[in-house]
């Protein structure tokens, strides 16, 4: 990518981007696209998700794929972080645990892109039973 | 936390949680002096809150005891021979502020910025974020909400968008900074103090 040095060239790039036919579609409509979130509470910092949501991006970019990446607080599995949160348009958000920036690649071809399955996805939390 | 840019995100998610719509995240280097600032519109703390925040089992969350973000950022900055502090009101707001004495032998390098800061920006779509660099006269402003308004409402977590963010970001680092937060020496005077006590200490072993 070439060199961006102001707001100029940043509105010149959503030139670029907007002649992409399926950006231009879901714009409006960002909830179409995938969302990954990347825990980052002090937890997943210091087990090193800024690198993981760097390596999402980077991956994703030389794929070609749009998706929404953003960052979370802490989603409550310390010890499983990294964490990603995984939502595909119209599915259920699925949590990813462990995830190093190694298993990107792998998250995004199978799952992002095929809809498959991968290892470390973490189950929910049991809900404790109601008291009587 | 082994660098500046680590404490950014994590003081900035402190914010967020706290329900800010605006961060304000301020990096100021005066001669050896690095200033961080994160100031948010939160819900805040009252004064024995504020006071308990620095303390490492305090914390909001109810998943777990600890909570270690403001404590690691008061402990290395006074590791680096500067200081922390903390500010808040209830409903008006949190400001965090940590000096690092960069000429200090302890002092965390200051880390890659530039993907912290396009991190922060672009993966934060709930609050504006509004970055204030400034060094020796120079200084530089950046809104998200400008950076919104350039991109035509296209998500900016997008992975193209964040990519031109991200060198639009480092430009704006270079042009305050240039390579001064690339490298913290420590000074002379840290040095020949080490390397004397160094000294005596081997003497000492040796003679012993």
């Amino acid at each position: 990518m070439a060199k961006v040095t102001s707001l100029d060239e940043l509105r010149k790039i959503r030139e670029r981007l907007l002649s992409d036919m399926k950006i231009r579609e879901n714009s409006n409509h960002p909830e179409d696209l995938p969302q990954i979130k990347v825990s980052m509470g002090t937890c997943g910092i210091a087990a090193g998700a800024k690198e993981v949501m760097s390596r999402f991006i980077a991956e994703l970019d030389v794929r070609g794929t749009e998706a929404v990446v953003t960052q979370t607080g802490c989603m409550g599995r310390c010890d499983a972080e990294p964490t990603v949160e995984i939502t595909l348009p119209g599915g259920e958000p699925v949590l990813f645990g462990d995830v190093t920036p190694d298993r990107v690649p792998e998250i995004i071809d199978r799952y992002i892109l095929r809809g498959e399955p991968v290892e470390g996805i973490l189950p929910n939390r049991p809900q404790t039973a109601m008291p009587l | 936390m082994t660098d500046i840019a680590f404490h950014i995100t994590d003081i900035a998610e402190n914010s967020l949680r706290a329900g800010a719509g605006n961060i304000a995240v301020g990096l100021a280097l005066e001669g050896t002096r690095l200033l961080l600032s994160v100031a948010d519109d939160g819900c805040g703390m009252d004064r024995e809150t504020a006071a308990r925040a620095v303390h490492p089992f305090c914390t909001s969350r109810t998943s777990r005891r600890v909570g270690l973000g403001l404590p690691f950022l008061f402990q290395n900055a006074a590791l680096s021979g500067g200081s922390a502090a903390l500010r808040s009101a209830p409903g008006r707001g949190t400001t965090v502020t940590a000096r690092f004495m960069t000429d200090h032998p302890d002092c965390l390098p200051a880390g890659d910025l530039a993907e912290t800061l396009m991190q922060l920006v672009t993966g934060t779509p709930a609050a504006n974020i509004v970055l204030r660099l400034a060094c020796d006269g120079r200084s530089s402003v950046l809104r998200s909400a400008d950076l919104t308004d350039a991109l035509g409402g296209l998500p900016l977590g997008l992975p193209e968008t964040a990519t031109a963010i991200r060198n639009l970001i480092a430009h704006q680092l270079d042009s305050v900074f240039g390579d001064r937060l690339r490298t913290f020496r420590p000074s002379p005077f840290f040095l020949t103090t080490f390397c004397y006590f160094s000294g005596e200490m081997l003497c000492y072993s040796h003679n012993k």
